[in-house]
């Protein structure tokens, strides 16, 4: 037979049949007899921590050998985020401390930009050569000049300090690259975005609508989990994927839509539910604005006429609008999180926001929750120096709707042109690989041959630390403290994370060098703990808890003060809009000249020849990072071009064949991928997992692995509401016979 | 007492933490495992079914490992749990053939290794490292022989089939559908 440790499993029920979680690569660690196994278990020893390797932060405990090597990682039970259960990546944690090919030693650039030669630097001289440069800037420029990107702990403390110097220019990609329209759509409907983790109360939901929202293959934890509860609950799934995704096998309906015609089928269910009379009237009337408005600009949008643009038949629209109805209010039309796609995106999760609001969801048990975050006091410091300019000065007049700093924008900012008077000048990057997060890689690379100063500050080498002037290596979580964690849920929690282990090689840790970089900024003020212990024990002491506490417990939870999960029956709620109510028609986006109801707009389709490029999330890899982790590398080592059979017969492609895939622009993947051959995607698109197909050879693992979704993202359609930058209208090729050196140069 | 597992494939998202929770609780080398995923798609697009299995050793009740091992290693012990003696054990290969399951591999150490349903964890009171971390709670462990156990009381409610079970090996990894 053939053996699973080949890849293959045969198997009686028929065709595609993979085998995951086996490989067969070389033996990096020493190993233990069941003996030594059993030793273990009796002598523990373990320290808290909330997870880094995602933005969903589990709180978990760190398990040590009686050698006091790191083992193991366990959910703690006490946490909401996790229940006690970590994901695969957290689970395989542990891969991030041990992996060698972590960054070593504060490193400062001596050849060109993108030229990766590097000569190992003490701190104290990295610190001099970045305060240096931020002084000159600061001069010439003017403080605001420089900018930090972060996704991460670190990026408080890194985040401080950039205010402390006289900059607010302070970005994340999760907001323009993520899931920034949705928190636009949901604030100017309801008052308020939702924020992470989301406030959906899944676990008691009756009826799940996912939009191209994949949980299970993101694996968001507590948002998984809870799918699970309401499947053996028997809540209804509806999943609407133009790919067979792990959640669409596990759904009732599964409406295998047209890519990017999903507003069109919202717009479609807003009808029906309104025609049917469906919507809760009770609510709708008591909590909502502009419902006549609505009930009219929807009128046309019938099933018949959502089914030509959709592929989705007209009945199946309205089974589904019925199913949620009959759920209702304990029904969920999931706001997904990637939600930049089409650059209207902003107006598709706002037709998300409406229909829960006409199913009376929000606020509803079965719908959304209220969320509670526990509020810590700020360390004392000097009040930050007011600024002058930020990333908006950039765009008069575009994005006002946006509540957070765009990454594209500053990006964009950063490239001189003669309109505007100033140009970012400076970058500090925290945590972000942006060469692959940001679109349009061209652009960024751009960007980057402006500016003066570009620090990276990281734990692993990826493609934007060989663009550096300056590389500090960070220590993982597992070796650090970092803030409490304080993210909303059910009911208020603080999670300490703390060092199970000292720092490996000479790597430290965020609040460390952002407080020696601002003693040479003459900014120490600022940052009047020595140590980020006595400043966690002193806010922990502040709410009657303490460092030691934590230690101990690792999770604590508070008193919720903000009322119940739910709103009452008939309870009187002043929505933070400028109506006080659930706005269906939106007063905000109005006065500054956008449609205040979504409408159904067209977008390009492929060409002749070329396949939409859809990409996701697989469950054992977050984004980028993760690639090289070799546990996490152990369970998916390279990703691979989803192709439908009916398409890959007429390109003769086999499966497992390696190919280049080419976009509209020419842009060539730089390495090859292999096919995979599977009916669990569309004739008119192609799927890959994002975050492989690295091209920094430091990562001695992942180098070459895959292709790089973020290269053959070229066309970025921008969101004119908030910036947000859609992905998803890019279209491939495949090349099938090119040398792979002339692809590759 | 009679171990054995279910492991609800309606809910299994095939996110593998089971296979990387066991690496680290037994200390698998990597490129190894003694726990893997399958997904087996069915129909054309877009009427399509999918099914996911976090699969192991099937802890037979009539084991040909145990049978086929010319060493004694292969050996099982109460409530039926099939072990490896590695000190016994020539790596001859011979319970690999046997496996209808391919749930054993070749340890780099030179002893033939598998699944031990957490063996040093159950007699601790612990579940199995895979069951413990299931974020989807997929994996039911147990003794059958205890009609409260969880995984009799899933058996009892849900319907369920086994693998291969013509190769006669009354296997003792259950799948709930």
């Amino acid at each position: 037979m053939t053996s699973r440790r080949n890849f293959i499993k045969i198997s009686a029920m028929g065709a595609g049949v993979l085998a995951v979680g086996a490989g067969g690569y070389k033996v990096i660690k020493t190993l233990s007899s069941p003996e030594e196994v059993e030793k273990l278990v009796v002598d523990l020893k373990r320290t808290p921590t909330y997870c880094e390797i995602c933005f969903w932060k589990c709180a978990g405990w760190v398990y040590k050998t009686s050698e006091g090597k790191i083992w193991k990682i366990i959910g703690n039970d006490e946490d909401l985020h996790s229940n006690g259960r970590f994901c695969p990546r957290g689970t395989g944690g542990v891969g991030m401390y041990y992996d060698e090919d972590r960054l070593k030693t504060p490193m400062i650039r001596v050849e060109e930009r993108g030229k990766q030669i590097f000569r190992e630097a003490s701190w104290d001289e990295a610190f001099s050569f970045i305060a240096e440069k931020m002084k000159i800037i600061a001069k010439e420029h003017g403080t605001e000049c420089i900018a930090l990107f972060t996704h991460g702990s670190g990026g408080k403390y890194f985040g401080d300090l950039l205010k402390a110097f006289g900059s607010t220019n302070i970005a994340a990609p999760s907001y323009a690259q993520c899931r920034g329209p949705r928190e636009v759509a949901f604030i100017a409907t309801f008052g308020e975005g939702l924020d992470s983790p989301e406030p959906t109360d899944i676990r008691d939901t009756k009826c799940l609508v996912l939009i191209g929202s994949h949980i299970g293959e993101n694996m968001h934890n507590g948002q998984v989990q809870e799918m699970s509860d309401a499947i053996d609950k028997g809540a209804t799934i509806i999943t609407v994927d133009p790919r067979f995704s792990t959640a669409a096998g596990k759904s009732k309906y599964w409406l295998p839509i047209k890519p990017a015609t999903d507003l069109a089928l919202l717009l479609s269910w807003i009808h029906v539910i309104i025609n049917e009379e469906y919507y809760d009237k009770k609510y709708v009337e008591k909590y909502t604005y502009g419902f006549a408005q609505l009930a009219d600009a929807v009128k046309n949008y019938t099933p018949e006429w959502a089914y030509g643009i959709t592929t989705i038949k007209p009945d199946i629209i309205r089974k589904t609008a019925k199913e949620m109805a009959n759920a209702a209010p304990a029904v969920i039309v999931h706001p997904g999180r990637h939600v930049t796609w089409y650059g209207d995106d902003t107006q598709r999760e706002r037709a998300v926001a409406i229909l829960n609001a006409l199913l009376g969801s929000w606020g509803r048990r079965g719908g959304f929750y209220r969320s509670e975050t526990f509020e810590l006091p700020s360390y004392p410091h000097p009040a930050f120096p007011e600024t002058n300019r930020t990333w908006r000065d950039a765009f008069p007049g575009k994005f006002v709707l946006a509540d957070l700093a765009l990454a594209s924008g500053v990006c964009e900012a950063t490239i001189p042109v003669t309109t505007r008077d100033c140009s970012y000048k400076g970058w500090i990057i925290n945590g972000t690989n942006l060469i692959e997060t940001l679109p349009n890689q061209k652009q960024t690379i751009e960007a980057i041959q402006n500016l003066d100063l570009m620090v990276v500050i990281d734990t692993m080498p990826m493609e934007i630390t060989g663009w550096a002037d300056v590389i500090l290596p960070e220590c993982t979580y597992l070796e650090r403290y970092d803030s409490l964690r304080t993210s909303p849920h059910r009911k208020p929690q603080i999670a300490l994370r703390m060092p199970a282990a000292e720092p490996k090689y000479n790597t430290r840790s965020a609040y460390w060098m952002a407080r020696q970089l601002a003693i040479k900024l003459g900014l120490e003020a600022y940052f009047p703990y020595e140590n980020i212990e006595e400043m966690l024990d002193w806010q922990l002491k502040e709410i009657g808890s303490s460092l030691e506490e934590m230690q101990r417990i690792g999770v604590k939870t508070m008193p919720r003060e903000t009322g119940d999960l739910y709103f009452a029956d008939n309870e009187d709620i002043e929505f933070y809009t400028n109506t006080g109510k659930i706005e269906l028609y939106s007063t905000s986006f109005v006065n500054e000249g956008f449609d205040p109801i979504p409408k159904y707009t067209a977008h390009p389709e492929p060409p002749q020849g070329f396949y939409r490029l859809i990409y996701g999330r697989a469950p054992m890899h977050t984004f980028t990072r993760t690639s090289n982790n070799p546990n996490l590398f152990d369970l998916m080592d390279e990703n691979s071009l989803w192709v439908n059979p009916k398409v890959a017969k007429e390109w003769y492609l086999k499966n497992e064949q390696e190919i280049f895939v080419m976009n509209q622009d020419g842009v060539k993947s730089q390495f090859p991928i292999k096919v995979r051959i599977t009916e669990r995607i569309r004739w008119d698109s192609v799927y890959m997992v994002h975050g492989f197909g690295h091209a920094d050879k430091k990562l001695s693992r992942t180098y070459g692995r895959g292709a790089s979704d973020t290269k053959l993202i070229t066309n970025v359609m921008v969101d004119p509401i908030m910036g947000g930058t859609g992905m998803r209208g890019n279209f491939v090729t495949f090349l099938t016979n090119l040398d792979e050196t002339e692809v590759a140069s | 007492m009679r171990y054995a597992m279910a492991v609800d494939t309606r809910k299994c998202v095939g996110c593998s933490d089971c296979v990387v929770a066991c690496q680290t609780e037994n200390n698998v080398p990597i490129g190894y495992c003694r726990d893997w995923v399958v997904e087996v798609i069915d129909g054309t697009y877009p009427q399509l079914e999918m099914e996911i299995r976090s699969e192991r050793c099937n802890h037979c009740v009539n084991a040909p490992c145990v049978r086929c091992c010319p060493t004694g290693a292969s050996h099982m012990v109460d409530g039926g749990i099939v072990l490896v003696k590695q000190s016994e054990c020539i790596g001859c290969g011979a319970c690999m053939e046997s496996c209808p399951y391919d749930a054993r591999y070749p340890h780099p150490s030179g002893y033939v290794d598998k699944c031990t349903f957490c063996e040093h964890r159950i007699k601790n009171g612990m579940s199995p490292a895979c069951v413990e971390v299931c974020p989807t709670k997929c994996l039911h462990f147990g003794d059958l022989d205890d009609p409260n156990s969880d995984v009799s009381v899933v058996l009892k409610k849900r319907k369920s089939k086994t693998l291969i079970p013509e190769a006669g090996t009354d296997p003792q990894l259950y799948f709930l559908i």
